[in-house]
């Protein structure tokens, strides 16, 4: 068998080369489709990529973790059971990439001239600048410096909507757990910009024991937010945390948390799939057109193989062989070029001119294609496999070819 | 024992309105060792008569045997490892694959039988020599004149030493010194390996070679004259 595989070999082969213009242009075809896929997926990639991971940064962090209600009503009402220092103490050296338990409620903020509706939150400034996007996003002022501290960060429309400034008085006014109401005078020490106009006007920071103080919770928090190490695989990290914490809490991946950024991610890799598929199935046309061309030029080589003793397999074999040579030929090409492409490109594409719309659905005005190994791979076993199955039915009509009919054909 | 035998074969191809009886009830036994001529007019028969015999065309009815073995109602797989084994065809149109060179071309049926490749040049050598071709071994079939190619599907179709060879015409292109050279390799194959020759021409040449000659019209045998033994 080794010794028939050989002979296939050397005539695919050499029928290959034969024909080399033929050759050159089907694996510059192929070569061009693969680059096409992978050079596109790469961009959509990096789109969505972007939208999904400032929407994670919103969140924040991969995995949360909240009282079962909080959903519901994310107030003061829904604590989570456990104290904030037990809750530190299981979450301490687990190896998780970043984590902070935070306060999270809604609150009204109040300056000289207007007032407005925001979600508060409570942080410790040393875990959460790990989790959140808002001490590496500081435009004026500063962030915030310890859990004690008093200063509010705000987000810089929020600071026009309330007609005031850095340095200025407001007032914060939510519950506490008995309904009353529990408001503090802070002062803005930063503002901070986001690129989604809504979060700059509806989040707001202070220091985690302050906000404390301020809703008479003691040491207790709302929330816990853990980063992971990959935010396409949740799941593992949602189990740890299940399992490290008490039953009374409910463990929420992000994908669950904003459905839309979930269902997103979901979309994609279909998405990715279907696009491939497509860019393939033009290509199969030439690629089928070609072999059955190759077979049928050599409808008389063929029939000589079959009378000379050669099994019909073999022929099979022999033109499936042609095709995946080619295939794999144009498969290194394009996948090397679209590695060529994309690589110097991963530190953005400057879109704006045509990005401006873009930032209504999340997505920022630079676009960093990205590269996924998934990706080429799902490319290129496409290509492939469906190559293979686009080469049977020449190789098999070749197979079936009567050796009589084949060389006495003038 | 017999080589090949042929009980009672039709074949009738259609043109048309017009039926033409390719194959018309013709019986023929060919003994080991025999080296028989077929001679006939153009479109008498006789590539017709070789392919019911090599298993490459099923007759409409009638019976082939070769070597004692029925092959009419083989299957297409059980035909083609008959014919790698025990067969050497040179056909009459087509012969060689164009991608291969000479000596390639002869070593085909031995890599397909699975020939170690070692043994297989030097036969491969040792034959083209024989057939006239030393120093040829590398082109390609288009490199070559129509009288060299023939030689070279001649080489290949005895290399493997065969029990039955099946030569349509093997000496069409040929001037007649190669002639002779070809039909003296036949003889001494015959003699010296008892192999079994069925040969088709229109070349009186090689009717003088023939232990046998069997004279074909319309696809009936009319004559079956036995001539001298080597
Ligand atoms: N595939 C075919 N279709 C129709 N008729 C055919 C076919 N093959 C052969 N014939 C006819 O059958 C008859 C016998 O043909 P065959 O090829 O056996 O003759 P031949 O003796 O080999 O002739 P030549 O010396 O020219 O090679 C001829 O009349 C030919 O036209
Ligand atoms: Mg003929």
């Amino acid at each position: 068998m080794t010794k028939q595989l050989q002979i296939v070999w050397t005539l695919a082969w050499r029928n290959l080369w034969r024909n080399h213009r033929r050759t050159l242009i089907m694996i510059a075809a192929v070569s061009v489709g693969v680059w096409a896929m992978i050079f596109m997926t790469a961009l959509m990639r990096g789109m969505v990529n972007d939208m999904i991971r400032s929407g994670v940064e919103n969140l924040p962090g991969h995995v949360q973790v909240h009282h079962p209600g909080f959903r519901d009503d994310p107030s003061v009402n829904n604590l989570i059971p456990a104290t904030d220092t037990e809750l530190a103490a299981r979450l301490a050296d687990r190896g998780f990439r970043a984590w902070s338990t935070r306060i999270n409620v809604p609150a009204v903020i109040t300056s000289e001239r207007e007032s407005r509706g925001v979600t508060l939150y409570g942080v410790d400034p040393a875990r959460d600048r790990d989790v959140t996007f808002v001490a590496d996003s500081i435009a004026a002022g500063r962030y915030l410096e310890s859990i004690d501290d008093d200063g509010l960060v705000l987000g810089r429309k929020l600071l026009e909507n309330l007609d005031t400034d850095l340095g200025k008085r407001v007032v914060l006014m939510s519950q506490d757990p008995d309904n009353d109401i529990a408001d503090r005078g802070f002062r803005i020490v930063g503002v901070f910009e986001a690129e989604l106009d809504n979060v700059e006007e509806t989040m707001i920071f202070g220091g985690k024991r302050t906000i404390q103080q301020m809703l008479r919770i003691g040491d207790r928090v709302t929330e816990v937010a853990v980063v992971g190490p990959d935010y396409r695989d949740v799941e593992p990290l949602r189990r740890e945390l299940a399992r490290i914490l008490d039953d009374d809490v409910e463990v929420l991946p992000w994908t669950e948390l904003n459905t839309y950024l979930g269902t997103m991610l979901r979309v994609m890799d279909g998405f990715v799939l279907v696009w491939t598929v497509v860019i393939f199935l033009a290509l199969s046309f030439g690629l089928v057109n070609t072999l059955v061309m190759a077979v049928f030029e050599r409808v008389r080589e063929i029939g000589l193989m079959l009378a000379l003793g050669m099994r019909p397999v073999s022929i099979l074999a022999q033109v499936m062989l042609e095709s995946l040579l080619l295939l794999a030929i144009g498969l290194a090409v394009g996948t090397s070029l679209a590695w060529a492409t994309i690589v110097p490109l991963e530190a953005g594409i400057d879109i704006s001119i045509v990005g401006e719309g873009l930032e209504m659905f999340g997505a920022s005005s630079v676009l960093y294609p990205e590269l996924l190994l998934a990706d080429v791979l799902l490319a290129d076993a496409v290509v492939l496999i469906l190559g293979i199955l686009a080469s049977l039915s020449p190789a098999w009509r070749a197979s079936r070819y009567r050796p009589v009919e084949a060389i006495t054909k003038v | 024992m017999t080589a090949v035998k042929c009980i009672d074969l039709c074949k009738t191809y259609r043109q048309g309105e017009q039926e033409i009886k390719a194959l018309d009830h013709v019986d023929l036994d060919v003994e080991r060792g025999g080296f028989v001529c077929l001679s006939a007019p153009s479109g008498g028969g006789k590539t017709t008569l070789l392919n019911a015999i090599g298993g490459l065309d099923i007759p409409d009815s009638g019976q082939v045997w070769i070597a004692g073995t029925r092959i009419d109602n083989m299957s297409k797989s059980e035909l083609a490892r008959l014919r790698l084994t025990q067969i050497g065809f040179v056909f009459q149109a087509y012969n060689l694959i164009p991608v291969l060179t000479a000596k390639e071309n002869v070593e085909f049926v031995m890599q397909v039988q699975g020939v170690p490749a070692r043994d297989r040049a030097k036969l491969a050598l040792e034959i083209l020599d024989e057939v006239g071709l030393a120093g040829l071994d590398g082109r390609r079939p288009a490199e070559m004149s129509g009288g060299q190619q023939q030689r070279v599907a001649v080489a290949r179709a005895l290399v493997s030493r065969p029990a039955l060879v099946l030569a349509d015409e093997p000496t069409a292109n040929l001037d007649s010194h190669s002639a002779d050279g070809l039909m003296e390799l036949f003889v001494e194959l015959n003699r010296n390996h008892q192999t079994t020759f069925v040969i088709a021409t229109h070349d009186q040449r090689v009717m003088a070679y023939a232990k046998r000659l069997i004279k074909m019209l319309d696809g009936r045998i009319v004559g079956d004259i036995r001539q001298h033994e080597h």
